[in-house]
């Protein structure tokens, strides 16, 4: 893999265009909310003010440098994924087994927001990560069987190939693997931290659970990284299942930035869809979440796993 | 509040604490504007107050527009807005939390017990002036202040936060030793701050 001068730009405006779609996006999510619940709303923007905010805080009180590490973990983390995220049909991290690197730099994100929580000492802290380690549990079982469905499907391992492979019309792998999809999107919204699958992070409950003890810009730093894995989140179901949003032949700059923004729009709706979810309902028990994940969306996934290697040995 | 002299800082002709504005750069102003447009709120609901915050922000007067919104921790929080009278034993439960609070913070007292005990005001087990204990930026006056009064105190706070005059934190900065002296004369602090029963005087 060579770097060409294009790619070292990329990857310093990736994070960027993260950045700011995320925030967008959480803006956009607060904004629709409201409106289902019949209120005004904070303006689009308020997610922005609200960082400008954190990190303009006079004071930020850290427990130990390890809680600094944990809160650096998570934005780099998260960083370190989006580079393998295909935007608009163009990663700028890709080679084979990219898919399978990126399965584990999702978990090195929560795995450092861990970390730097464990260092407060605070026990609402500590019953929310180990939430959230019983909810990765739950919701990465369906979704490892669907990212190998997909990978045996198109018969790569890298998302870049996954993306070309779906080019032209009616090509998208939701129609030829629909059952994947739906226990993709089911476990998107444990991914994402929606309810009803927000434990680990339970404001009335244990008191916004790893995020106890941050305050000012270590708190800005877990906004930030919350905002970025949402657009990585939602744009990994875009390139695995939606073809990328590539729609124009991606060769010149305005096909590249109609990809992008198509892709956006693609990520936005699967978050809205995640939100609205969010909105009618409450939150489930940690049992009844370990229920939900390993019966139906592991299920699907696992029906739709045994299709592709059947179809792929020949039988079918 | 104790009759004798209180030790450091400045104060004004009715023995209150008072301090000077900070100096702000442009970074400071902008970071000032942001944060009166992004105000988090820890709410202490020790008395009836309470009951007036669940219309400000749903969908009838919805607080969410002015960025105010509820957050869950005191460290997260810039807003502390005490809710109705405080008993001797919850100002310690209040002082602790306010000093948990990260700069710049603000405290907005609601409704009448926070000013003068209001029908509290011959108990023998409330606090009758919360600024002795915290400074407050402050005062909603009623029993109860309706959202209206609450949404127009928000608006001044904003004001207040943007001209740099609300000030609050560093007063209680700069006059430690006055507010430690009142908050001896209600409850005593552990070595570690640790909360021990009171010990009332």
């Amino acid at each position: 893999m060579t770097f060409s001068t294009t790619s070292w730009v990329m990857i310093f405006l990736t994070p960027i265009l993260a950045f700011i779609l995320g925030h967008l996006f959480l803006g956009i999510s607060r904004k629709f909310t409201a409106r289902i619940h019949r209120r005004v709303g904070p303006p689009v923007m308020q997610q922005f003010i609200d960082v400008m905010k954190l990190f303009g805080k006079r004071e930020s009180t850290t427990h130990s440098w390890v809680q600094d590490m944990g809160a650096l973990f998570a934005v780099i983390g998260v960083i370190a994924s989006i580079l393998f995220i295909p935007i608009g049909g163009e990663a700028v991290l890709s080679f084979q087994g990219d898919l399978i690197v990126l399965a584990y730099l999702l978990v090195i994100a929560p795995l450092g927001m861990a970390l730097g929580t464990g260092a407060t000492g605070n026990p609402n802290s500590a019953i929310g990560v180990s939430r959230g380690l019983m909810l990765m549990m739950a919701y990465e079982l369906p979704f490892a069987m669907v990212l190998v469905a997909v990978m045996l499907y198109y018969d790569t391992a890298s998302l870049g190939d996954i993306v070309a492979a779906q080019k032209g019309a009616f090509n998208w792998a939701i129609l030829a693997l629909p059952l994947s999809a739906i226990a993709a999107d089911l476990s998107l919204q444990a991914m994402l931290g929606e309810k009803p699958f927000d434990q680990p992070v339970a404001p009335s409950e244990i008191a916004s659970g790893p995020m106890v003890e941050f305050g000012g810009k270590y708190l800005g730093m877990l906004m930030v990284w919350h905002a970025m894995s949402i657009v990585v989140e939602a744009g990994l179901f875009v390139d695995l299942f939606l073809g990328g949003g590539v729609i124009f032949p991606g060769d010149s700059v305005l096909g590249l930035i109609g990809n992008i923004i198509v892709w956006a729009i693609l990520a936005l709706m699967m978050w809205l869809i995640s939100v609205s979810i969010n909105t009618v309902f409450g939150r489930f028990k940690m049992g009844q979440s370990l229920k939900f994940y390993w019966g139906v969306p592991t299920l699907l996934a696992l029906l739709s796993l045994s299709y592709v290697v059947i179809s792929n040995l020949g039988v079918i | 509040m104790s009759e004798d002299e209180p030790t450091g800082g400045l104060l004004d002709q009715d023995g209150r604490p008072i301090t000077n504005l900070p100096e702000r750069g442009f970074v400071r102003k902008v970071a000032d504007w942001a944060s009166a447009r992004s105000m988090w709120l820890l709410w202490y609901c020790t008395g009836c107050g309470a009951v007036e915050l669940p219309p400000s922000f749903t969908s009838r007067y919805d607080m969410e527009r002015y960025g105010i919104g509820p957050m869950a921790t005191p460290r997260q929080a810039d807003i502390f807005l005490i809710t109705g009278y405080l008993s001797v034993k919850t100002v310690k439960r209040i002082v602790r939390s306010y000093e948990q609070m990260q700069d710049p913070k603000y405290v907005l007292g609601h409704g009448s017990c926070t000013i003068d005990g209001g029908m509290y005001w011959d108990s023998y087990a409330t606090v009758k002036d919360v600024g002795l204990y915290i400074p407050v930026d402050l005062y909603i006056a009623g029993c109860m202040p309706r959202p209206e009064a609450i949404f127009q105190t928000f608006e001044k706070l904003q004001d207040m936060i943007i001209k740099g005059e609300a000030v609050g934190w560093k007063k209680y900065k700069d006059n430690y030793s006055w507010y430690r002296k009142n908050q001896d004369n209600v409850f005593k602090r552990g070595p570690d701050w640790a909360l021990e029963e009171p010990e009332l005087r």
